[in-house]
């Protein structure tokens, strides 16, 4: 028997139709239960009990848990919330699954530490996943260096950046600068040259193109903070001087206090504010800036999804 | 729907039955009643969680193992019985029997559905006393379940059309985990980039969604499932088991049967 022609248009049309259609559901059906999966996911908080569930393909379990915990840190950042209550229990679990995915120290950390917006503010979570890698890596001296990093940046625990970065040093094939931060730790701790070299050392030592990115982003938005800091105090000695407030960096530079007009990172001129103070051209292209942004400037979420 | 149609379906339905397959539902009493009466000795607080938790799941469970396995036969079987010959030499178009066969197996399935539902409404009184408001949207994830049944028998026949049974099993069983995991696939998807973005997005959409078609942890917790939810899962499963139903006669109309 042929196949009849009018049933192989009607069906493939269907076919086609009906594929089209079940997209455009799909994502009907995406925004009504965005973030479900997500919320679900911890039913089974334990990492040990997945792990034996996983019968032995924890590997994949591991991938799929590291996929979450960036989906979820990404979902969060991006509609900027402050609260990462599953991000933890993820990471954990990622890293129970598979002890060797040395990127989920790296990022997880990452995610943890910093403060809202810009990470989970639990640096002391992040300190014990850090630790749980070396543990189980011990020869990674990069999960040293980031557990100083974060001892450093968000503990302010100096002598705990000095530890971390010291027992690194002795990590065959470390990076010498781990050595020299040891050293240098108690005698700069808590100034901006450490910072920057901390930041230098991330930026030259890493392979991947996103921390990279985050490195230079902070010895960028160093470089602002410390020209904001200079250039109001220039602004403040002026005043001492003529008792008026420069209406202009020109003023400054008639005055003999500046060669030329400052310009941030991204070669945008400074602007001189009428009060005073110095702001940068535009604050959302120079995230982490502390210093140069408008009163009550709320910073934009940083991009982290690749739908971003 | 033509009277072919619905002579294959019946017939489809029948045979299920001589075959025994709504035996489950024993399987199923013995299970929702003594985890009824186990886990109310046995525990605190949790009885209605579990009855409704292991009642769905068992529902759902039972539903796919009798979809796979009773519709990845349903074409070959017909072939290896040499009765889909004698089906086919009467006035019946090829695509009639695909769809008839699957109307069979889905009404086997509501009907098993439909008394396993009754053993979970039993097993929930008999553990809460009485019936709340909430439970009924037991009812709903039950309608979801069946909608999964929809396109899952879809996938069968397709399956079935071109393949072994043992093969379309695999496969069938194979898109009911991935499909379980849509959601997560899609995300993965939005991680990729170019060329390998357009594919991976291209397969995400493919598979069934049978995540947003699973709502027994929230009903177990008492939550309410909306109402948009509903309307779109139910135009979803429709269009998607038509499509897969369209695959299967289109393959199945270019067979050759010698």
């Amino acid at each position: 028997m042929r196949p009849s022609r009018r049933i192989t248009v009607t069906f493939g049309l269907l076919l086609i139709l009906c594929m089209m259609g079940s997209v455009v559901f799909l994502r009907r059906l995406d925004r009504v239960r965005s973030g479900a999966t997500l919320e679900e996911v911890l039913y089974i908080s334990s990492p040990q009990v997945l792990k034996r569930m996983s019968l032995g393909y924890d590997g994949l379990l591991a991938d799929i848990y590291w996929t979450r915990a960036v989906q979820y840190f990404g979902g969060k950042l991006h509609h900027r919330e402050r609260r990462f209550d599953l991000l933890a229990p993820l990471l954990e679990i990622t890293t129970t699954l598979d002890p060797h995915l040395l990127v989920a120290y790296e990022y997880g950390a990452n995610f943890m530490s910093p403060k809202p917006p810009n990470g989970a503010g639990m640096p002391k979570r992040a300190i014990e996943l850090e630790e749980f890698g070396i543990r189980n890596n011990p020869d990674q001296w990069r999960l040293y260096y980031n557990e100083g990093f974060i001892y450093y940046m968000d503990l302010k625990d100096y002598a705990g950046a000095a530890d971390a970065f010291a027992r690194g040093s002795q990590v065959p094939n470390a990076h010498p600068f781990l050595k020299l931060m040891a050293g240098q730790m108690a005698e700069h701790a808590g100034d901006l040259q450490m910072a920057r070299a901390m930041w230098s050392t991330t930026y030259q030592t890493t392979q991947e193109k996103s921390v990279r990115d985050n490195a230079a982003a902070h010895l960028r938005a160093i470089k602002v903070d410390e020209d904001v800091t200079a250039l109001e105090a220039l602004v403040a000695r002026y005043r001492e001087q003529t008792g008026l407030l420069p209406l202009s960096f020109s003023d400054l530079e008639r005055a003999g206090m500046l060669r030329g007009i400052p310009v941030d990172p991204l070669s945008n001129p400074y602007r001189l504010m009428f009060d005073g103070r110095v702001e940068v051209f535009n604050p959302d292209d120079l995230p982490f800036i502390e210093k140069g942004t408008p009163p009550g400037y709320v910073a934009p979420p940083p991009k982290l999804l690749p739908a971003d | 729907m033509s009277g072919r149609i619905v002579h294959i379906a019946s017939n489809t339905f029948r045979e299920a039955v001589r075959d025994r397959v709504l035996y489950n539902l024993i399987a199923f009493a013995l299970l929702m009643s003594g985890a009824a009466i186990l886990v109310g000795q046995i525990s605190i607080e949790i009885e209605r969680l579990v009855v409704v938790n292991l009642g769905l799941t068992a529902v759902s469970l039972f539903g796919m193992v009798i979809a796979i396995f009773i519709g990845i036969g349903l074409v070959s079987k017909e072939i290896e019985r040499r009765t889909l010959y004698t089906v086919l030499s009467r006035p019946v178009r090829r695509w009639e029997f695909i769809v008839g066969k699957f109307f069979g197996l889905a009404g086997t399935l509501v009907v098993n559905a439909f008394f396993m539902a009754i053993g979970v409404f039993g097993a929930l009184l008999y553990v809460s006393r009485h019936f709340q408001k909430a439970d009924g949207w037991v009812l709903v994830a039950l309608y979801f379940i069946i909608l999964q049944f929809l396109i899952i028998t879809a996938l069968a026949l397709l399956f079935s059309s071109f393949s072994s049974p043992l093969l379309s099993a695999v496969f069938a069983f194979g898109l009911f985990v991935i499909g379980s995991f849509a959601e997560d696939l899609r995300g993965f998807a939005a991680l990729t980039h170019g060329v390998m973005r357009s594919l991976a997005t291209g397969a995400a959409y493919l598979v069934p969604n049978f995540s947003a078609l699973n709502v027994i942890s929230s009903v177990a917790h008492q939550q309410p499932v909306s109402g948009q939810l509903i309307l779109y899962n139910t135009i979803y499963a429709l269009i998607y088991a038509t499509m897969a139903l369209s695959g299967a006669v289109l393959i199945f109309e270019h067979r050759n049967l010698k």
